[in-house]
């Protein structure tokens, strides 16, 4: 059967899916030749460029809107603080967190990038927003406590400096002209003027260059316009401006602002052929090398016309989940990127247990481990024991001695823990060598059903 | 019932506390009690709204006695004073109680009343977090009537000892958050604190609504449906006062068919302004065959050559190539071995720990700078992850020749009167031969082609000898080195 040839799809204005559909029984706007662009444009209302910019943002993973320097209102009077730990204000039904107003100015562009809602050749509805706009929808929603503040991307208009520097008024109006204290995250275009990223840094808690795919082979084939050089050359230089402006000037003796929430990027998972070994490789070399704060990683999606040049699938979930974790391994844990991957079959992490547990499997001669005794790295591979849990074992134990009883009463399931230690009273015996020991642990292979 | 009569019955001592987040009195209680050595089960506690603290009947605290526990364990205490277990009198004090003779009890977090206590914690600290998160206001009047209200059903009497939070962020604003058993008020300047409201002190529907709606419901992905994470940490309890929530339901309803829809549908045509858009931006350009620099008339040209350089897998972790500086007629080349994080991140050679040091002491040998050009035996940096650093690998012995390719064509665009490698890698580099440079300092070696090159150490060799007496020496040596090269140049 061969395929059927593409529909051309003339209706420019008609919706994402159908959902946005039932949920705006409106007529659907034409931009049409006989009508000038702003004409289009003034005709859109707030809500309506709401609709279209939010959808439009929502395939950027990072909702974080921690680390910030510690700031409140008390002084200024405005409004806006931000307290070190983030907030999440509400979740969606995808599971995911919502602590941003989390927008695109605008998502017309001229980049092609096919793994991209916005790409030049989607036909997706598009609007854009003034600044203005985007600075009171932001105070609006800031004032009734729906976000922590917001997280502004755009797509590229014109020129990058033209689009970059529509992205920092924003930023600068929120703080200038209404004392906002509250979180500001600017996604920032890598071809950019070195004093806009002055400027972004001055105003924002975050600045983030996406990286887009793992590999630069993947760029080249998916987003043929980027330049892999020029997106590592940008991060390098966010880097040492970050670093830079958090050394005292000389003058004042004192720091001056520049992105206190440091930067972090974004990779797409199952859009390229690339392995989790290669994934994993490379957010460890954009650890070492830029001092990322967080690497996102965010499943292909399907998305609103698609592009031919990629598969059409359910987004890989457990995929993503498992390089959180091997991610975090690296991060908290102690791991090597390749202690993750050595021994797994092509490269891909196990989607049945986690790679903690992966890798104790493979290492059993490393185990049991006592936990009276064991220093914190070794607590630390102990599948089942989180930072957290092996904290507090090191400072239970200095004053009583651990049984396996009061092991867990400081972990989440003792049942994974149990093979992998000994203690006062507990010894695991043949347990940790036992042939079907991975059985025993590998959660049933969940059914996934709908609520 | 029965057994809460029977131990009002047993109990030696009967506290009445006149509200639940009465502290102080609370404290004062157990502090008499404790000082009086009167064990957890002698006593009763009970709270009796507005009956005005009843300390009659509690023993008074013996002469000089004192009660010493941690300061910490008291403001613990006091959080978890908030929880609303009608029985967290009692088991505080028993916590109290312990204390005594048990000062470091809290940290013993596998202790079974401790784990207890953790858990009162947590869940006073949960509350506080989502009374953060999901508080809702609404707003009444316009410009100076401007005022916003909100009404919150928290778990535990969290409501005053969150409310400075809620004055440090919206300082600026005139507010009011309403919950069943007290309120809190900011009117700019001043936090008020009142009696409990009920839901329908609440203002009708605030316009912003409908927009926080529009904004939840576009930036869901149905492709990700995931009810249960988003239930862990947005219980159902509180969805009645989320705006948002409404929405659930049809959301999830209608996902999989969205996501389907998606999947189903085939790519259309491109959008009609994209053959605009990519004739004007990104105009198709005659392939270019890979530039090798090897037509390079100028450092510069050899340069821009040298940026796309994949001669060798190295360029795959590094950010850019890092090549030499200098100009184009420099009288003497300094190589060294390859760039580092510093010189990767900056693009420019030198620059680095290393670099400072060797630059420190080219200028006190008063070399001339105008005559220098200084680059890397290997253009890319060699590296391991290791958490946020770089660890610096050794370039081998392919790399090094991959490499050769363009420190030749340097060479032969500047022709120098004099090479000074520094340090193994650059001599090996040059020389085409692992040479021991330990033996060789300071002798100059004249290669096949007539090239003098000089031989010393990379001024890292002096950053890595920890004992500053040595490390002084070294310095002193490798400044005579250069004093050498200056010599040997007649400059």
């Amino acid at each position: 059967m061969s395929p059927a040839p593409p529909r051309p799809d003339p209706a420019f204005g008609r919706p994402f899916c159908a959902n946005t559909e039932k949920y705006f029984p409106q007529p659907a706007l034409a931009f049409s030749a006989d009508r000038t662009y702003s004409e289009h444009m003034a005709q859109l209302s707030v809500r309506e460029k709401l609709a279209v910019l939010s959808d439009a943002a929502k395939y950027d993973a990072s909702c974080a809107s921690s680390g910030a320097a510690k700031r409140n209102s008390l002084k200024s009077g405005g409004i806006g603080s931000t307290e070190g730990m983030g907030i999440c204000h509400s979740y969606a039904p995808d599971g995911r967190c919502i602590s941003l107003l989390k927008i695109l100015l605008t998502n017309f562009c001229v980049y092609d990038c096919s793994y991209c809602v916005n790409r030049s050749s989607s036909n997706v509805r598009r609007a854009r927003f003034t600044p203005k706009e985007v600075v009171d929808l932001t105070l609006d929603f800031y004032k009734r406590n729906y976000i922590e503040g917001l997280f502004l991307s755009s797509g590229v208009v014109r020129s990058p400096d033209e689009t970059m520097g529509e992205m920092v008024e924003v930023a600068r109006s929120l703080r200038e002209d209404h004392r906002f204290q509250g979180y500001i995250h600017l996604k920032t275009i890598p071809e950019c003027s070195q004093e806009l990223i002055e400027k972004a840094g001055r105003y924002a808690d975050r600045l983030s260059i996406n990286v887009e795919l793992p590999t630069d082979e993947g760029v080249k084939k998916l987003a043929p316009e980027k330049k892999p050089e020029t997106i590592r050359v940008s991060m390098a230089k966010l880097r040492s401006k970050i670093e830079e402006k958090a050394e005292p000037t000389l003058q004042t003796k004192r720091r001056e602002r520049f992105a206190p929430g440091g930067q972090s990027t974004q990779m797409i998972i199952g859009a390229d052929q690339t392995s989790d070994e290669g994934i994993l490789k490379t957010s460890a070399r954009l650890y070492g090398s830029y001092r990322l704060r967080r690497v996102y990683y965010s499943a292909f999606s399907p998305i609103p016309d698609s592009s031919a040049a990629l598969p059409l699938m359910k987004p890989p979930l457990m995929r993503e989940h498992r390089l959180y974790q091997a991610d975090w391994l690296m991060r908290f844990y102690g791991f090597r990127q390749d202690e993750i991957t050595a021994g797994q079959k092509g490269g891909m992490l196990d989607l049945a247990v986690d790679p903690k547990l992966a890798w104790a499997l493979g290492h059993r001669a490393m185990f049991p481990v006592d936990v009276n005794r064991a220093d914190r790295e070794a607590l630390l591979r102990v599948p089942g024991l989180g930072v957290k849990s092996v904290d507090r074992i090191l400072s239970s134990r200095r004053h009583r001695k651990m049984r396996l009883e009061d092991v867990g009463r400081l972990c989440a399931s003792i049942t994974k823990v149990r093979p992998f230690i000994t203690a006062a009273d507990w010894s695991p015996g043949n347990l940790t060598d036992s042939a079907n020991l991975r059985g025993r642990l590998a959660p049933e292979p969940e059914q996934l059903s709908l609520f | 019932m029965m057994k809460h009569a029977a131990a009002l019955h047993l109990a030696r001592f009967f506290v009445v506390l006149d509200s639940e987040t009465n502290f102080a009195g609370w404290r004062d209680a157990a502090r008499r009690l404790v000082l009086n050595d009167v064990p957890p089960e002698d006593i009763a506690w009970e709270v009796r709204e507005g009956a005005g603290l009843k300390g009659a009947g509690l023993p008074d605290i013996p002469e000089g006695a004192e009660l010493r526990v941690p300061r910490e364990a008291v403001s613990r205490l006091e959080t978890a004073f908030c929880h609303s277990d009608p029985n967290r009198f009692g088991f505080l004090y028993r916590i109290l109680w312990r204390l005594r003779n048990e000062p470091e009890l809290l940290k013993i977090a596998s202790d079974s009343d401790v784990r207890r206590f953790e858990t009162m914690e947590k869940a006073i600290r949960r509350d506080i977090h989502k009374m953060r998160a999901f508080v809702r206001f609404r707003k009444l009047g316009e410009g100076d009537d401007e005022r916003f209200i909100a009404w919150f059903e928290p778990d535990h009497f969290i409501v005053e000892r969150n409310a400075p939070f809620f004055v440090r962020r919206f300082t600026g604003m005139r507010w009011s958050i309403l919950t069943p058993y007290a309120s809190i008020a900011w009117d700019g300047s001043s936090l008020l604190v009142g009696p409990g409201a009920t839901k329908r002190d609440l203002p009708p529907e605030d316009g912003s609504e409908e927009l926080w709606q529009t904004y939840f419901r576009s930036i869901f992905n149905p492709a990700r449906l995931k009810v249960k994470a988003m239930q862990a940490e947005m219980p159902k309890k509180y969805w009645r006062n989320l705006p948002e929530a409404a929405l659930i339901p049809e959301m999830i309803a209608g996902a999989e068919g969205a996501a389907k829809e998606m999947i189903a549908r085939m790519p259309t045509v491109p959008a009609p302004h994209h053959a605009k858009v990519q004739a004007k931006h990104w105009p198709k350009r005659e392939p270019q065959a890979d530039n090798d620099g090897a037509d390079a008339a100028t450092i510069d040209e050899l340069h821009d050559a040298a940026m796309g350089c994949r001669r060798c897998p190295l360029w795959e972790g590094a950010t850019q190539t890092v090549f030499g500086e200098g100009p184009d007629n420099a009288r003497i080349v300094f190589v060294g071995e390859q760039p580092g994080d510093q010189e990767d991140i900056a693009g420019r050679p030198f620059v680095g720990p290393a670099g400072k040091v060797f630059n420190a002491i080219l200028e006190e040998a008063q070399i001339d700078r105008q005559i220098t050009y200084v680059t890397n035996a290997v253009k890319h940096f060699k590296f391991e992850p290791r958490g946020k650093r770089r660890i610096h690998m050794k370039p081998n012995t392919g790399e090094i020749r991959a490499c050769n390719w363009w420190l030749n064509h340097e060479l032969a665009l500047i022709k120098p009167d004099l090479v000074v490698a520094l340090g193994a890698t650059a001599a090996q580099a040059l020389l085409g031969k692992v040479v021991p440079i330990t033996k060789l300092r300071g002798q100059v070696v004249t290669r096949e082609d007539g090239l003098q090159v000089y031989l010393t150490v990379h001024p890292s060799f002096i950053l890595r000898i920890q004992e500053p007496a040595a490390a002084a020496d070294e310095r002193m040596r490798f400044l005579n080195d250069l004093k050498d090269v200056k010599k040997l140049m007649g400059v």
